[in-house]
């Protein structure tokens, strides 16, 4: 019984309180628990399971081994997809994490003896922190629908001002497979930067003024100070940012999808979601898991090329 | 690894800093350059499709660089009204109502009994949050497509919500756990002693003590859920006039370039844009601290 229909004597007996606790907990988890079990963790389970079936989404799916797998080795839609996820997966981690470092290293530490420190950001450094972190408010939908405009080829904002200098833009998403990933390599960019300016500035906000202080006194230039001083220190960082944003690149849905038009090129997430569509069900799930696998072993990897010793201080 | 010689500082002093100015100039001016270009390609698309939407159509594909020349308003009542912006900002709105309450309430209550109560098993739920928070959702789609249809909960709105729910769990969960166990036990346990029970002390107690992670969590959650496009393109797809906002926009930018009305288009960004946009102009630390806590597990 809850504790104000319960009689006072038992109410402190030990064992009551013990009911009482778990009687509690179980309440308080079941909820939660349940929603929790039955919509994220009982489809990834199924979802490699069905890799296994030739399920199209009826009630019956026959296990068919390995079928599936043997099937995306053949099936050349797949590996295109996956040459354009893979490019992403080492390029756009790259370009993202360099324009983020350095932003940030201009925001935290490009002014020099200002406010009297040794060591400050450059003047206006919040405004940029605020305005660069714009595309990581906004919906991934909506950011392929403005960019889809922006590189529309008649009537976008590149062309419409490559016009305006007599110079006629291609066609950035109308064929061309590199301009397309080029273009889709730009957004993921764009709306990631920001992100790792705030995350690098962070990092980089907790190294301790008066190393650089010392590292000034030895005559230390800008890009000395640096490579020899601030990435050392924040390399936690950088290392969990690059398989953050590796997996995130690898994941790529929404971009490609709303953005791109699908005979230019498509990521495998697009490539799975279409089989999906086709009621692939289980050629699709089969492309998850090895979507799966993939990010699983990026990050093993980035973690293995990018272990250094810790430095504390 | 050295990095630094901080042991002995040369007497030179008066000498760094001024080669620091002359290596320094050529290179400022190019960083200062390019920050200030970062911020034009940052907000310039923005700007752009907010300038655009006050546009008519016919200008915007003559002349896509061009300012307004005249302010059209009835770009926004068209995108409003004939593009159903209205009606998918409404149905975004009663979703989040939804599902925001239900992942708050929901993810705060595991939360505090994982945190705070020892039983058999508590580390076993914890990590089976926490593990949820590093698969790709996008695995699990297909599969959770048939979940949803046996409950009968594809296409309907308590759906999308359950489904919003189930998959911020994992983030709040973690989360929230982490910052019950911050949080002082000795108030906890005057108010047992003081005769309240399990439930009361948590709504009473602990949940206005746990308010600045509550808070965070919750912006965090409210920008998640707001723009979630995967999940309702999956399950909610089969009434046009049930679309969220971020999945009508994406369909309105389909369906503009048969019917031609791009003002109305780009008015229907703006919209979605501009709220938001203004939240994080208002909350931007607490939405940077979030964003970035979210990232980094």
């Amino acid at each position: 019984m809850p504790p104000r229909f319960t009689p006072e004597r038992v109410r402190y007996d030990r064992r009551y309180r013990t009911l009482d606790k778990y009687r509690f907990i179980v309440g308080f988890l079941a909820v939660p628990l349940a929603f929790y079990a039955l919509f994220v963790i009982s489809p990834f389970l199924q979802a490699i399971y069905y890799s296994f079936t030739d399920w199209s989404g009826g009630p019956v799916a026959n296990f068919i081994g390995f079928d599936n797998y043997r099937k995306m080795w053949n099936d050349d839609r797949f590996w295109d997809s996956l040459r354009v996820s893979t490019l992403l997966l080492v390029v756009a981690p790259v370009v993202t994490l360099v324009l983020g470092m350095f932003f940030a290293y201009m925001i935290t530490s490009g002014g020099r003896h200002r406010r009297g420190r040794a060591i400050a950001g450059v003047a206006g450094s919040s405004l940029y922190k605020v305005v660069y972190f714009f595309p990581q408010v906004l919906s991934v939908a909506i950011i392929a629908v403005v960019w889809g405009r922006v590189f529309n080829t008649n009537s976008g904002l590149i062309n419409g001002g490559l016009d305006k200098i007599g110079i006629n833009g291609p066609a950035w998403l109308g064929g061309d497979e590199t301009l397309g990933l080029i273009s889709l390599l730009i957004v993921i960019s764009w709306s990631f930067v920001g992100f790792y300016v705030v995350l690098f500035s962070a990092a980089m906000g907790s190294v301790p003024q008066d190393i650089y202080e010392a590292a000034l006194l030895d005559g230390a230039g800008r890009a000395r100070t640096f490579f020899s001083v601030t990435l050392p220190l924040i390399w936690d960082a950088v290392r969990t940012g690059w398989i953050y944003m590796g997996i995130q690149a690898l994941d790529t849905f929404a971009i490609c999808l709303v953005m791109v038009p699908p005979h230019v090129l498509k990521v495998t997430p697009v490539f799975l979601y279409e089989r999906f569509r086709d009621g692939q069900y289980g050629y699709a799930t089969s492309i998850g898991v090895v979507l799966l696998v993939l990010s699983m072993a990026f990050s093993l990897i980035v973690m293995r090329v990018g272990n250094r010793d810790r430095i504390e201080y | 690894m050295t990095t630094t010689s901080t042991t002995a500082p040369r007497p030179s002093t008066s000498a760094a800093p001024r080669r620091e100015k002359e290596t320094g100039g050529a290179l400022n001016v190019f960083s200062h350059a390019f920050l200030v270009l970062w911020v034009i390609l940052a907000a310039g698309p923005l700007i752009w499709v907010a300038l655009t939407a006050f546009r008519p159509s016919a200008e915007i594909l003559s002349d896509p660089m061009g300012w307004p020349s005249s302010f059209h308003w009835e770009n926004f009542s068209n995108a409003w009204n004939k593009a159903n912006i209205g009606q998918y900002t409404l149905n975004s709105l009663i979703i989040l109502a939804g599902s925001l309450t239900g992942t708050m309430l929901l993810g705060s209550m595991a939360a505090y009994v994982i945190a705070r109560f020892t039983f058999p098993g508590n580390r076993v739920i914890f990590m089976l949050f926490a593990g949820g928070m590093m698969f790709p959702v996008i695995l699990a789609l297909v599969p959770l497509f048939a979940v949803m249809e046996n409950f009968g909960l594809l296409d309907t709105r308590p759906g999308l919500m359950i489904a919003y729910i189930a998959y911020s769990l994992p983030f709040t969960t973690f989360f929230l756990t982490s910052f019950f166990r911050t949080l002082p036990t000795g108030v906890q346990e005057a108010a047992m002693v003081d005769g309240a029970s399990h439930t009361r002390t948590f709504f009473q107690i602990m949940l206005p003590m746990a308010k600045p992670g509550l808070v965070s969590i919750g912006i965090f959650n409210f920008l998640g859920q707001w723009n979630q496009y995967l999940l309702p393109l999956l399950l909610n797809n089969e009434d046009e006039k049930s679309y969220v906002l971020p999945q009508g926009l994406a369909s309105l930018a389909v369906s503009q370039g048969y019917r031609g009305d791009w003002g109305a288009l780009f008015a229907g960004l703006t919209i979605a844009m501009v709220p938001v946009l203004v939240v994080y102009a208002v909350f931007q630390r607490q939405v940077q601290a979030g964003l970035t806590a979210g990232a980094i597990k």
